[in-house]
């Protein structure tokens, strides 16, 4: 379904991309349609292509990693320009400025973002497209503009019964001017929009046909393996290759900085030959840095200076009487174990660098290849391709720079894939977090709280302009947002760079920490007061009525209430993150030695217009499975400086035989559509944790879920 | 009372012979018959240094021959450290010893040491500074090695690049921590001889015999050890547990030895590891094939089956014939009911490399069919091989079993290892999580 | 040199024999669907078959093939089998990234043509060596089951 050439935009030359992106000021680009060397192609924006040949190809400006975003943003565009769905084409965007996600200023896919950032302006891309389509068709005709109507990417002129399609028209079209304000359809005219539609990527996906920047083969390629400094902060310090060098098929040892890279004529060769090896490593100051450590210093940084983030009524009045609870959660670093293993191809020449890759970020792979290699920024091809799995690891680009930085001593392509033992150690890992909360009770209702937030601030390193007064605005997320009438509420933040580990964006981010803090302790403060969790949420969710339906629908369908056998438990979470308001219940079951076997979820979502509404199921599907994996299992440690988790045997992940049944329910809505790809992750720890307390009474306030401790061998 | 005198003495002479027996053993080729000579007024072909094929080889490959033959590898390279750099640690009830650097370095090695250094410690035990080394260090097999092959030794190592590496220390709980205890057991338990042929046996079994006692330690694990912690030969090869692994039963008992191997599989097991419905070797006997057997010429291997097959039959009653039988291709319900947990984590972790039968669909040495270690019903060897995986450098390359015991817990290990001998075993294990705990901690590391 | 009988075709591969068939595949022959996850035989996502067996490919040596008859995700779609999957899984939109969906799909076709009609247990019993990390657990279940119907 991919058109082939998936870096090329036909029709449109990179400089007029860039200056329709620049003068749209992060918005879609609209631009006077280019002169066309084929007078018959239409290209109104850097969204929509329109071939002779009738064929619609919509460029897409957020990869596709799993979220069926293609077929999402297609719909829209589609949707509002009338075009065949059936006969549209998609196509990878290349990095350009026209491609910029307007909530982060970066050309980025991630942060639940793709539909709420573009929803606007792929529609106005859309509608843009067909005024000119229609306007073209009326000049021709001459006919009264308002008579002419479109419907599945023709042109129709009812009263004389005149047609044309799309392609036909195309080449007049491209010297209409685009309106200023194109009219976008009325939601109760959607064709495509709310309806299930079947998504464009997942054919190719049943037969192997997709390529993944892992697949990406292009002519000569040689295959590199590599391995970094096993030592967060170490170098490379001597390398023995003599016996790496005698295997057969291996052509070429590199050592650069931090990182050995063996080349070879297959990628196995490549690992027999790193495993043949000897280094010693210069392991830098952090050799002896462990997850004690680690913590300590955590734990010490909470007590220290904080900023706050927000504040409202009288925090200590509220604390001056009532009941008084407090509660420490901590949270571990993880893993994003994507399924398909970092890797990038590239190949340079003096003159010229090509990168074949899956990015979350093309834009800056582009750029910092450029700047590593030594070319400027249009010498550098960044071809993407679909992405085995993101979840913000590929938010990052240096595997790209790594990559290059070996092309540059390799004749020819060359394509690193990291095994995955690299790829878990040498991660960019979701922070530790330290929260400490209180709350105080008075008449059966919060009215004071206080949450501090200790963790790192990705967002100064990542997006260093949206990191103000020391608030990392991604840390506090859910926290400064918390769905509840507290009244008198305090948040603050404490920046604390973890030692030696790099961390960045993981599924479901900063809402992740926040929301298990936030919803095991209500849940924790329900039951103390002996109030049913779901009841004491309600109480408290007045001012939030799409939260509140959510809250009842995800409780009525879950059957809240009702018996369950011993040593089972019901647990509920509610959130209003990214956008989407969603409540969910999980079942779960505890066995006297502590193991775990979650039953079943149910969760009720509100996520304003649904484009496609069973990618939004799957989506919160994923996001569940996602999350449970982590609350089970996830858990990176640190000894001696070096990640102590490889592969999926000591890094687990759930399996079909432990995934429990899911049900969905999505409550339809006519509001701004909401987030989706990371509310699942989000949702279902503090679901999981407070059933697990109603399965045992032993409370959980670290993940992950320590069996020791729920079977009573260690304390809480 | 010269009643009682005599009592008395008569008691304590009992007991002194009772004592005596117990801390009695026999030398390791006691149980064959006939007699033995010292080595030089033996007229046969000369059952010690290295085979026929490498007789004229330089002293350094021949040293490497019996470098690999004594298996020095195994025990002093830590693991994915430096071969020959020490620092394995042993995990004892009474503390942690480390094995020593023994690399030509001269601060953290061996390297200054001199030839009568090297046999001093070689043969009886003491190291230059005259301290004593713990019988860890296998110097009562070692001291039947001929100068010759020791010096051979020190000539190979002294080939390899010096590595520094200090040593960690032991810690060891007292009296254990005493060295100087050590002289009064090797006054009973090192015999300090270099090894006798035996006339009556061919000049075959007497290389084997070298081979195997002299060489390659077998009794130091497969052996059992009296309550002094020596080598008990009066229960010659019946098995033990070493390092938290069980070393099995290699005596020639056709039910819980290896009597009912023949020769030629014998001789295959040794020298890959790995016999089709025997199942393979792993954990220390892995690395043993890997390190050391296989590098041996197809001569030595057959002496040592030659010998191996003249030890005499000791039962073990706890080992069952293991089952040979394939399991059925997928796993009926009541399998799965029965072990709800431990069949989750075998669909999950283990099937594909083991498949569901018991026959691996990719590895022959996946194989669990007609193995010991499944056929183990107290299972520590499954276990260990679940918590710490295995690695073995096979003749195919480089074959792996990951390890579990970090991110699974020990209750999910118990369940999936009485999984695993209840499918494919003659009998189920009953382990528990306790004891999955304990025998974790035991294996070197 | 090594000959392999792929979906059908004989196919040379000049590696050495050691080489698991993953990489022989992928790098040596360009048959990029089959893909490369852990390497431990822990994720699935390498799974081929062989002579009908689902097997994961980064664990066999293409030395130890010899003539036995490889189906991989580019062949799969002509066995019975392996075209009821591949339907019910775009009927049902069972995939998200798509990148473990290769294994599952070879995990679930040779369940299929083994069982006609798997009921939980068999599902848990062929699929649970699988990693899907999008999670899509939930609908790779009920995919298997309209196949099966189907
Ligand atoms: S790559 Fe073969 S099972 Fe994961
Ligand atoms: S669909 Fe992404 S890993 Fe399974």
């Amino acid at each position: 379904m991919l058109a082939n050439e998936s870096s090329k935009v036909p029709g449109l030359s990179r400089r007029e991309l860039l200056k329709s992106g620049a003068a749209g000021v992060l918005l879609l680009g609209f631009r006077v349609p280019i002169a066309h060397a084929a007078s018959d192609s239409f290209a109104p924006n850097a969204f929509i292509r329109i071939g002779d040949d009738d064929v619609v190809t919509l460029v897409m400006p957020q990869v596709e990693m799993g979220q069926g975003i293609y077929t999402s943003v297609g719909m829209i565009l589609a949707d509002e320009l009338d075009a065949d769905f059936e006969k549209v084409v998609l196509q990878h965007a290349p990095p350009d400025k026209a491609y910029i996600n307007p909530i982060f200023g970066v050309q980025a896919t991630g942060g639940s973002t793709s539909v709420r950032a573009f929803w606007e302006p792929l529609r106005k891309a859309g509608a843009s497209a067909r005024a000119m389509l229609v306007e073209a068709a009326a000049q021709q005709w001459s006919v009264e503009l308002s008579t002419c109507r479109t419907s599945n990417s023709v042109v129709i002129h009812d009263a004389s019964g005149r047609k044309v399609g799309y392609g036909a028209i195309a080449g007049l079209a491209a010297t209409m001017t685009p309106p200023k304000e194109p009219k976008l359809k009325s939601i109760k005219d959607f064709t495509l929009i709310g309806k299930p539609v079947k998504r464009k990527d997942t054919p190719d996906k049943t037969d192997g046909k997709t390529q993944y920047g892992i697949d990406a083969m292009p002519a000569g390629v040689k295959f590199a393996a590599i391995a970094q400094c096993p030592i967060f902060g170490g170098k490379v310090g001597r390398v023995d290759d003599t016996k790496a060098k005698a295997i057969k098929g291996v052509q070429q040892v590199v050592a650069i900085d931090d990182f050995v890279a063996v080349v070879a004529d297959t990628t196995w060769t490549a690992l027999k030959g790193l495993d043949a090896l000897d280094v010693i490593w210069d392991e830098g100051p952090n050799a002896n840095v462990d997850s004690a450590e680690i913590w300590q210093a955590l734990r010490t940084a909470s007590q220290g200076p904080a900023v706050v983030a927000k504040e409202t009524g009288d925090v200590k009045a509220a604390f001056a009487d009532g009941a008084h609870y407090d509660a420490v959660y901590e949270l571990p670093f993880l893993a994003h174990a994507a399924m398909e293993p970092l890797n990038c191809t590239v190949h340079y020449t003096k003159d010229a660098c090509e990168v074949w890759t899956g990015s979350q970020v093309i834009g800056r792979v582009q750029a910092d290849v450029a700047k590593v290699v030594g070319l400027p920024i249009e010498k550098v091809t960044a071809h993407n391709f679909y992405i085995g799995g993101g979840f913000g690891r590929r938010l990052e680009q240096e595997m790209a720079v790594r990559a290059a930085r070996l092309a540059m001593q390799v004749d020819g392509p060359v394509k690193v894939t990291w095994r995955r033992e690299e790829d878990m150690q040498h991660d960019v890992y979701r922070p530790l977090y330290h929260n400490a909360v209180s709350a105080s009770v008075k008449n059966g209702k919060i009215v004071g709280w206080t949450h501090r937030v200790t963790g790192s601030a990705i967002i100064a390193r990542w997006l260093p302009p949206a990191f103000k007064n020391g608030i990392d605005i991604d840390a506090v997320d859910g926290a400064v947002d918390e769905p509840y009438d507290f009244q008198n509420i305090k948040i603050e933040y404490v920046r604390a760079e973890p030692l030696a580990v790099p961390t960045g964006f993981w599924r479901g981010v900063g809402p992740n920490n926040n929301f298990f803090t936030l919803e095991t302790f209500v849940d924790e403060i329900a039951h103390r007061e002996k109030v049913d969790p779901v009841a004491f949420r309600l109480k408290h969710l007045d001012n939030n009525p799409r939260l509140k339906a959510v809250v009842q629908l995800a409780a009525e369908k879950s059957g809240w209430g009702s018996s369950l056998p011993a040593r089972m438990g019901r647990g509920i979470s509610a959130q209003n993150a990214f956008g989407s308001f969603i409540s969910t219940v999980c079942e779960a079951e505890v066995d006297e030695s502590g193991e775990i076997r979650v039953h079943r979820c149910v969760a009720a979502v509100d996520t304003g217009i649904v484009v496609n509404p069973d990618t939004v199921i799957a989506q919160f599907q994923g996001g569940l499975i996602f999350g449970l994996t982590a609350a089970l299992y996830g858990e990176i440690t640190i000894a001696k400086g070096r990640v102590q988790q490889s592969n999926f045997n000591d890094y687990r992940m759930l399996r079909i035989n432990e995934a429990p049944k899911i049900e969905v329910h999505l409550i339809p809505s006519m509001e701004h559509p909401g987030g989706i790809g990371e509310t699942g992750t989000t949702a279902s720890a503090p679901a999981l944790a407070n059933a697990l307390f109603a399965a045992t009474g032993v409370r959980l306030r670290r993940l992950p879920i320590d069996r020791d401790v729920l079977a009573g061998r260690k304390p809480a | 009372m010269t009643r009682l005198y005599w009592a008395l003495i008569a008691t304590a002479a009992v007991a002194a012979v009772v004592a005596a027996w117990i801390i009695y053993v026999p030398g390791p080729t006691a149980f064959a018959s006939g007699s033995t000579v010292a080595l030089n007024d033996y007229k046969d072909a000369n059952p010690t240094g290295v085979p026929a094929s490498l007789a004229s080889a330089d002293l350094v490959k021949r040293g490497e021959y019996l470098t690999r033959a004594a298996d020095c590898e195994a025990c002093h390279t830590a693991k994915g450290g430096i071969p020959y750099a020490g620092g394995l640690a042993f995990k004892l009830p009474f503390g942690t010893m480390y094995s020593p650097n023994i690399t030509p370095d001269k601060e953290t090695g061996i390297g200054n040491w001199t030839d009568a250094d090297f046999l001093n410690a070689i043969h009886k035990g003491i190291a230059p500074d005259g301290s004593r080394l713990y019988p860890a260090f296998p110097y009562p097999s070692y001291t039947l090695l001929t100068d010759d092959d020791a010096l051979a030794i020190k000539a190979y190592l002294f080939s390899l690049a010096p590595v520094r590496r200090v040593t960690p220390k032991n810690s060891l709980m007292f009296p254990f921590n005493q060295r100087w205890l050590m002289a009064f057991w090797s006054l009973f338990y090192n015999s300090n001889e270099r090894y006798q042929p035996h006339t009556d046996q061919s000049a075959e079994w007497n290389r084997g015999a070298y081979l195997a006692e002299a060489l390659g330690h077998c009794g130091e694990c497969h052996t059992p050890r009296n309550l002094m912690q020596a080598v008990n030969n009066k229960r010659k090869f019946a098995g033990a547990v070493t390092a938290g692994w069980r070393a099995y039963n290699i005596t020639q008992d056709k039910t819980s030895g290896i009597g009912s191997w023949d020769v030629e599989m014998t001789e295959k097991f040794l020298a890959h590891g790995h016999v089709e419905g025997l199942g393979t070797a792993s954990g220390p006997m892995g690395e043993a094939v890997d390190m050391s057997l296989r590098h041996m010429t197809p001569e030595d291997i057959k002496a040592l089956v030659v010998y191996l097959k003249t030890v005499p039959p000791i039962p073990d009653t706890s080992l069952p014939v293991p089952k040979t039988l394939l399991a059925s291709t997928f796993p009926s319900d009541h399998e799965v009911n029965e072990n709800a947990r431990g069949a989750m984590i075998f669909a999950g972790a283990c099937e594909a490399c083991h498949g569901w039968s018991g026959k691996s669909p990719v590895l022959k040495y996946a194989d669990f069919v007609g193995g010991r270690t499944v056929n183990d019903p107290t299972a520590r060897n499954v276990a260990q091989a679940v918590i710490w995986g295995v690695t073995r450098h096979s003749p195919d390359g480089v074959v792996t079993m990951p390890g579990f015991g970090k991110a699974y817990s020990d209750e999910e290990i118990a369940a999936v290892v009485n999984y695993v001998t209840a499918r494919f075993g003659a009998e189920k294990s009953n382990i528990t999580a306790e004891e999955v705990r304990k025998i974790g901690k035991q294996a070197s590391q | 040199m090594i000959t392999l009988q792929i979906n059908g075709q004989p196919h040379d591969v000049d590696v050495s024999p050691d080489t698991p068939l993953l990489w022989a595949l992928r790098d040596a022959l360009g048959m990029t669907g089959t893909k490369y996850g852990c390497g431990i035989a822990q994720c699935g996502a390498c799974t081929v078959h062989l002579d009908g067996q689902a097997v994961r490919s980064c664990q066999l040596p293409i030395g130890s093939v010899g003539s036995r008859a490889i189906t991989t995700i580019e062949g799969v779609g002509s066995t019975d089998a392996g075209a009821k999957i591949q339907k019910a899984w775009l009927d049902l939109e069972v995939i998200q990234c798509g990148y473990c969906q290769s294994g599952q799909i070879m995990s679930a076709a040779a369940l299929l043509a083994q069982k006609a009609s798997p009921n939980d247990d068999d599902i848990d019993a062929a699929m649970a060596g699988n990693i899907c990390r999008c999670g899509t657990y939930v609908r790779i279940r009920a995919a298997i089951k309209k196949a099966a119907a189907a």
